[in-house]
């Protein structure tokens, strides 16, 4: 009987003929559509509590670095490059190559959480906590001079924290599923240019984090 | 056996994303243009930028129309969202 109802629910056609796709591809791309919301709701917070905050928002490069960050933001491009040469690379047939292009994309990815976690400790430092400024440091005598807005740091400090550190958090799962993938599949010699879903899937996680990113350090370090 | 297939320029497209990253660097300075100039320009460097993302490296140029709504659907509720919230200030 059951297995009648399952024969009856089974679509009368291959799933992957609706999208034209595989299911792997398919289920990471509505993951990331659900990401889109949650970076959206994110971003779209910032913008809100932006717009309507209680003064003016501190001035680009007072409180964070730019430089730095953007060598971060063209490590992460030049890491999303790498990843898409693996993908090439294994799609031509070249594992080696692949494995190459792989290896260089997880460093990058490692080098860009390795500075994020560099610039979170200067700045709790300098006294730029989630919560604001910290009493008594650097930012607090700047907030003092009238040289930072004490009105709006608590929100400057909270959107920063919050929305750098969920990115963080995804870079951070991005690499480990490549370490893995690179461990256990891409060593091994276990992708051909027949099997290569893997690459292409984590791929598409990998450039999703590049773009958020993209558009982060516009809005959080640049405007 | 290594075959190649032709692929979309990556290279030239980290060229672009290079530049455009540096342009943007360069709009952080002082310059002698508006605020909302400057937010405009940024915003759309951002835009071009997270475009070539999407469309190159995760190839939604290349797929068909319906995964490329996939891809997009959720942006514009996600722009309802700000506009409703937003209004909170206007109102």
């Amino acid at each position: 009987m059951s297995q009648a109802t399952a024969e009856a629910m089974r679509p009368p056609f291959p799933a992957e003929r609706g999208l034209d796709v595989y299911n792997k591809k398919l289920g990471m791309w509505i993951f990331l559509a659900s990401e889109v919301m949650f970076f959206g709701a994110l971003i779209g917070s910032y913008v809100i509590l932006r717009f309507g905050a209680p003064g003016e928002w501190a001035r680009p490069g007072v409180v964070l670095s730019i430089q730095i960050t953007a060598f971060n933001t063209f490590l992460l491009i030049c890491s999303s490059v790498s990843m898409v040469k693996a993908y090439a690379a294994i799609a031509d047939g070249d594992p080696k190559k692949m494995n190459f292009w792989l290896l260089m994309t997880i460093i990058g990815g490692a080098c860009f959480v390795g500075i994020q976690v560099f610039e979170y400790i200067h700045l709790v430092e300098r006294g730029f906590v989630p919560s604001g400024v910290r009493e008594g440091s650097e930012l607090a005598e700047l907030v003092a001079a009238g040289s930072l807005p004490a009105a709006t740091m608590g929100l400057y400090g909270s959107t920063f924290f919050t929305m750098t550190g969920f990115h963080g958090f995804h870079v951070t799962c991005g690499v480990l599923s490549m370490l893995y993938l690179y461990v256990t599949k891409a060593l091994p010699g276990k992708y051909s240019v027949a099997d290569h879903a893997g690459i292409e899937v984590v791929g598409l996680y990998w450039h999703f984090v590049d773009l958020v990113w993209i558009i982060l350090f516009t809005i959080v370090y640049l405007v | 056996m290594a075959t190649t297939h032709k692929h979309p320029p990556y290279i030239l497209i980290w060229v672009y994303l290079a530049v455009l990253t540096a342009a943007e660097l360069g709009l952080a300075f002082e310059l002698p243009i508006s605020r909302n100039m400057k937010l405009l320009l940024l915003m759309i460097l951002a835009i071009w930028k997270a475009l070539l993302v999407g469309m190159y490296f995760m190839h939604l140029k290349f797929e068909k129309w319906n995964l490329r709504l996939l891809a997009i659907v959720p942006i514009p509720l996600a722009l309802i969202f700000i506009a409703a919230g937003m209004s909170e200030h206007i109102w």
